[in-house]
């Protein structure tokens, strides 16, 4: 049992950390946020050069092979910078997704173009009836001749719109329900019968819904087994609600702090208001909050690679219910301490409110986990 | 990062596991599984098995009969000692007092105090608060003045838990009233039976004698007594409530209650089904087993920060531990209130010796402790340092407000 970072991993926090100090002020995120994908390709080349984009896959791979407890250090920067860049769509899910389900070929083809910055990858799997509910698929794809048709609709899919290629899941098989029947394929976005409308979210980063039409794929574009690729689904999605998790620590962090610092230099009544108890006791609740969410983030990350599907689920569960309440209550509170200034657009505070909402509604919202927890017996054995 | 144990620390809590099963009286661990009150007697039973098998203080220095052991391994003791479930060990000795002595007493106080401590033959009672210091605890008022060899003290505690059993009490006492508020106090040792002092019980709200107020009228105590230097006590005595809150979340104690939570709920029936088929009640289980889990991480980080860290000061972040813990804590009682739905109205029959929750209850056999857990658990946010007092020290010692 141990929380520290080895010597690799602090480096590695530290590089990161002076990246994002150096070229991700909040000035500098509001001008990416104007270019035209909405995010900064210069920053995707600086997070390629770092070693950062390749960071989960294989040496052979053009990767660093790193594990959870990396991608945990990367997410949580991300976070504090309130990064706007693909680094969760094209890394951690889809980028996971090709690294535990894809074929060697695939693989050897793809993640080195991840790797290097030169690919950047959607996944379109939530569907307007899903809600959360992950095994509710309703696009369809059918056998035809060596390949295979796929129709229907994708929402959300995260940064769609800048996306080179989609793995794409669609039903082979089953009810609209079931576990069994799925499949991931890889679609280019040009592909014929495929369009994407892409829009902002309400946290300043991007996403798409995907409209296909008799979409073509061939035998070499299927991701995982045919018919029963949801465990794959499943696991890749676990590993990024933990990275989402590590994230948010990263955002409530930089809130809280933010909020602390206020706090001494705002002046009313002819003091600072830090020295006003209500606020201080408010703080100290914020600070509660953090520690537990930091405490579930950590405990997700090490369970996310566990094979014990149950244990690993649970384990998912409870820290997106802790990241979701944790996130909710520091950021209405930082907004809350800050005033009118918390309110406004020109200032952080509010957009790391706004990303930490959005995070919550990504893979399951603290009630859906709640849920799902409550389902499986809970953490304590009766 | 990692969060599995070692084999070896693996190992040591099966260990500590099975003597537990097997150590543990059955008739002290139903009282604890049912939430019926302990007497006297438990506590100094099991107090003997563990110091027999030479885990009555494992966290002293070996010489005075300490274990050795990790801060991991301590961590697991005690949280198997919670979960089996155990009686904790009386803390005003092996806790508070007898880490005081070991850190600031005399070797003839060492020798005099620590293995009385260890095998409860002397029970202790802890003598800091006041009808007027409370969270202001430095405004004590109770004085020893010194008299010859003796110190003569006047003036009441309040709040002292099982005072009705000590043998000694371990008080702070004013001894320069010139002095500033937390300068000019001293930590006493006083033997109870000493002439002047006056017992009289508080019965808490729920129906319970736990707590006392203690009278001192021209107690005369020898200045031998004294721990340490005149007029430190008030170094003396934050050492000693750092030292309570670390131990403070109650991890353990807390899972044990949530399985005994979720065994009544099967047993409970609501529409014709099981309450724990009922959604709801699910939900509200599953989100008090989340916060369990983020603050047992919590404690673990802590414990981990530990072998790395001067541990002579309490960590700040011991304060999260006792505000989430003693919260939790709070939230599991009132489950286990709703659990038993209408049958939270009857109250315990009392009994002469106040032993209220040892009577068969109305209605099903697990009702009666119940609510009277649930109102004696309010305690745990007030005790150790009152929340609020807490999140003082977080503004001031984490935050810098």
């Amino acid at each position: 049992m141990d929380f520290a970072l080895t010597d690799e991993q602090r480096l590695l926090q530290e590089s990161v950390g002076r990246l994002f100090a150096d070229h991700y002020a909040f000035g500098a995120r509001n001008r990416y946020r104007q270019e035209p994908e909405g995010w900064s390709h210069s920053m995707w080349q600086r997070y390629a050069d770092l070693g950062l984009l390749g960071l989960p896959f294989d040496e052979s791979h053009g990767g660093s092979a790193g594990g959870p407890v990396e991608t945990m250090i990367v997410m949580e920067a991300l976070g504090r910078a309130l990064v706007l860049e693909p680094y969760l769509a094209t890394v951690v899910l889809a980028g996971g997704l090709l690294r535990l389900g894809a074929s060697d070929a695939m693989r050897v083809d793809l993640l080195p173009k991840i790797a290097s910055g030169d690919l950047i990858l959607g996944f379109a799997h939530a569907e307007r009836q899903a809600r959360y509910h992950l095994s509710d698929i309703a696009v369809g794809a059918r056998r035809d001749g060596s390949g295979y048709v796929i129709d229907g609709a994708k929402s959300l899919v995260l940064h769609g719109d800048s996306a080179n290629k989609f793995v794409i899941s669609a039903r082979l098989g089953g009810g609209q329900h079931d576990r069994d029947g799925v499949g991931l394929f890889l679609v280019d976005a040009a592909a014929p019968g495929l369009s994407t409308r892409g829009y902002a979210t309400v946290d300043g980063l991007r996403a798409a819904e995907l409209a296909l039409t008799g979409v073509r794929v061939d035998e070499g574009s299927v991701i995982g087994p045919p018919g029963a690729a949801f465990p794959l689904i499943e696991r890749a999605v676990d590993m990024t609600i933990a990275a989402l998790a590590a994230e948010a620590v990263g955002a409530m962090a930089a809130m809280h702090e933010l909020t602390v610092d206020y706090m001494k230099t705002r002046k009313q009544f002819g003091v600072a208001i830090g020295g006003f108890q209500v606020l201080q006791h408010r703080a100290a609740d914020m600070l509660v909050a953090l520690e537990q969410a930091r405490s579930m983030a950590m405990l997700a990350t090490m369970m996310a690679p566990e094979d014990d599907v149950h244990e690993r689920r649970q384990a998912i569960s409870a820290a997106k219910v802790q990241i979701g309440r944790s996130g909710r209550f520091i950021g209405q509170q930082a907004i809350q301490i800050h005033g009118g200034i918390g309110m406004t657009m020109e200032y952080s505070v509010g957009h790391y409110f706004k990303r930490v909402t959005a995070i919550d509604t990504l893979f399951g919202d603290a009630d859906y986990h709640l849920g799902l927890l409550a389902e499986s017996g809970g953490l304590v054995a009766a | 990062m990692d969060l599995r144990f070692t084999p070896e620390e693996i190992a040591f809590r099966d260990e500590v596991r099975v003597f537990m099963r097997e150590a543990l009286p059955d008739a002290i661990r139903a009282k604890l599984i049912e939430g019926r009150r302990l007497v006297k007697d438990d506590l100094v039973v099991w107090q003997r098995i563990l110091n027999t098998k030479g885990w009555a203080v494992p966290h002293w220095p070996t010489e005075w009969g300490g274990t050795g052991w990790s801060p991991v391994q301590i961590y697991l003791f005690r949280d198997e000692m919670q979960q089996a479930p155990a009686p904790e060990p009386l803390p005003f000795g092996v806790s508070m007092v007898g880490p005081v002595i070991i850190a600031f007493g005399n070797e003839t106080q060492k020798k005099r105090y620590l293995p009385s401590i260890a095998n409860l033959d002397e029970w202790w009672c802890q003598g800091f608060s006041e009808p007027g210091a409370g969270s202001d605890l430095a405004s004590l008022k109770t004085t020893a003045k010194r008299d010859g060899g003796d110190y003569i003290v006047n003036g009441q505690k309040t709040w002292t838990t099982l005072a009705q059993y000590a043998d000694w009490i371990f008080c702070l006492v004013r001894t320069d009233p010139a002095a500033k508020k937390q300068q000019g106090i001293s930590f006493l040792l006083i033997d109870m039976k000493t002439p002047g002092i006056t017992v009289r019980p508080i019965q808490t709200i729920d129906g319970g004698h736990e707590v006392n107020e203690v009278f001192f009228d021209e107690v005369r105590v020898p200045a031998e007594n004294l721990v340490g230097e005149e007029n430190k006590g008030w170094d003396y005595a934050k050492f000693l409530l750092g030292n309570e809150r670390t131990g403070i979340a109650r991890i353990g104690i807390s899972k044990a209650r949530i399985r005994r939570l979720k065994q009544l709920a099967a047993l409970e029936q609501a529409g014709g089904r099981p309450l724990i088929a009922d959604e709801r009640f699910r939900c509200k289980i599953a989100a008090v087993e989340v916060e369990l889990k983020a603050l047992e991480m919590t404690q673990l980080r802590v414990v981990a920060a530990e072998r790395t860290r001067n541990s002579n000061k309490p960590d700040p972040a011991s304060s999260i531990l006792k505000i989430k813990g003693s919260e939790i804590q709070q939230t599991i009682s009132e489950l286990l209130l709703e659990v038993i739905g209408p049958y939270a109205l009857p109250d315990p029959i009392p009994h002469d010796d106040g032993e209220r929750w040892n009577e068969p209850p109305i209605g099903p056999d697990w009702a009666g402790p119940l609510a009277p857990q649930y109102f004696n658990m309010r305690k745990t946010s007030i005790y150790g340092g009152s929340n609020e007092i807490q999140k003082n020290i977080i503004a001031k010692a984490i935050l810098g407000l």
